[in-house]
């Protein structure tokens, strides 16, 4: 029988990942150097990875047939609950990386607590997935550093990135109802721990990087109950054009 | 970006025991950056499990128009390979 809470959960750690990868991948053949196209792409793929791992372990809950193909291609903007962040455009490249920062500090120590899940399949996904992530904190973290304490014109657009982003960080740390009943069994990971171990990140390297985070932040939510922003049909007229011009089209 | 920024060669070694080998180079503002973009761009297919990377410009190369005077000399000096041994039966890998 399906765990409701569980299905909920795990497309949410789904979306997520799907929607920064595809975020991501959408600099293919567009990077600002050849070294950073590929590894932004290689972060896309990553991400993209994660995704695949979730939506399946999500198809396998439900069953019906279900495979993880229906997931990202098959559900409405309504029925995606990743946070907002993951859906902000890419910009420049500041942009970009302010987006992926904030992502990764949230994404590897969430990870490495996931990979202690007392759901099996959870905890591989975690462990699995971790060292991606490790990588990513490092890549984004040393690029804050760089182009934040680098020319007048990078650390003003990093800046601008910080003051734009800023407002979607915190959802990222708002449990949803599922959520919170799956932490008292451990299968979720408790989120007040997370966030104190991102934050310690952020102002480490907001620090080195001589930027400032903004004073007052309002904190924009929505995502986890399918309230997104307008970037959001965009991603998926793009994501879903095949099937939804062809459908059930297989290649 | 790249006119600004230095080149780099890489060295990858592909396993424990090998030594390090050249696979090309690329642009980075330091060797840490040049660290992390050759894991990027040349280790996504397992290629390696170690990274050295120099500066381009602090490698030194031999002029090809000394060709004639470093290595023509070694043409006739045959006795300088190993190959007037006898060598046992139960010597293998020579």
């Amino acid at each position: 029988m399906k765990n409701n809470d569980l299905f909920k959960y795990t497309l949410q750690l789904a979306d997520d990942v799907m929607i920064l990868g595809h975020r991501l991948s959408e600099w293919t053949g567009h990077g600002p150097v050849l070294e950073q196209d590929i590894a932004l792409s290689n972060i896309a793929l990553d991400l993209i990875g994660e995704a695949r791992n979730l939506y399946q372990y999500a198809a396998k809950q439900e069953g019906n047939g279900k495979t993880e193909d229906d997931y990202p291609y098959k559900r409405d903007v309504l029925q995606w609950t990743n946070a907002l962040i993951v859906e902000q455009k890419n910009g420049d490249f500041a942009q970009t990386i302010v987006r992926q920062f904030l992502f990764d500090c949230y994404h590897y120590y969430h990870l490495e607590a996931l990979s202690k899940s007392t759901d099996e399949q959870m905890a591989f996904i975690g462990a699995k997935s971790v060292k991606e992530a490790r990588y990513h904190l490092q890549y984004s973290a040393e690029w804050m550093v760089r182009l934040g304490d680098g020319t007048e014109e990078s650390h003003a657009r990093m800046q601008q990135a910080i003051e734009d982003k800023m407002h979607y960080f915190e959802e990222l740390f708002i449990p949803t109802a599922a959520e919170s009943r799956l932490v008292e069994s451990g299968v979720a990971v408790d989120l007040a721990p997370i966030r104190v171990k991102a934050y310690a990140k952020l102002n480490e390297v907001i620090k080195e990087s001589t930027l400032k985070l903004p004073e007052d932040i309002y904190t924009q939510q929505g995502g986890r109950n399918g309230v997104h922003t307008e970037h959001f049909g965009y991603i998926l007229a793009e994501l879903q054009y095949m099937q939804k011009s062809y459908p059930n089209m297989q290649w | 970006m790249n006119k600004n920024l230095p080149l780099y060669e890489i060295f990858i070694r592909s396993k424990n025991g090998l030594h390090h080998k050249h696979v090309g180079s690329l642009h980075a503002s330091d060797p840490q950056m040049a660290i992390m973009n050759a894991r990027d761009v040349y280790t996504r297919r397992q290629e390696g499990i170690s990274i050295w990377v120099i500066e381009s410009k602090d490698i030194t190369a031999s002029n090809p128009e000394d060709s004639d005077a470093f290595y023509a000399p070694a043409e006739d000096k045959v006795y300088r390979h190993p190959t007037f041994y006898d060598l046992p039966d139960e010597v293998k890998h020579m």
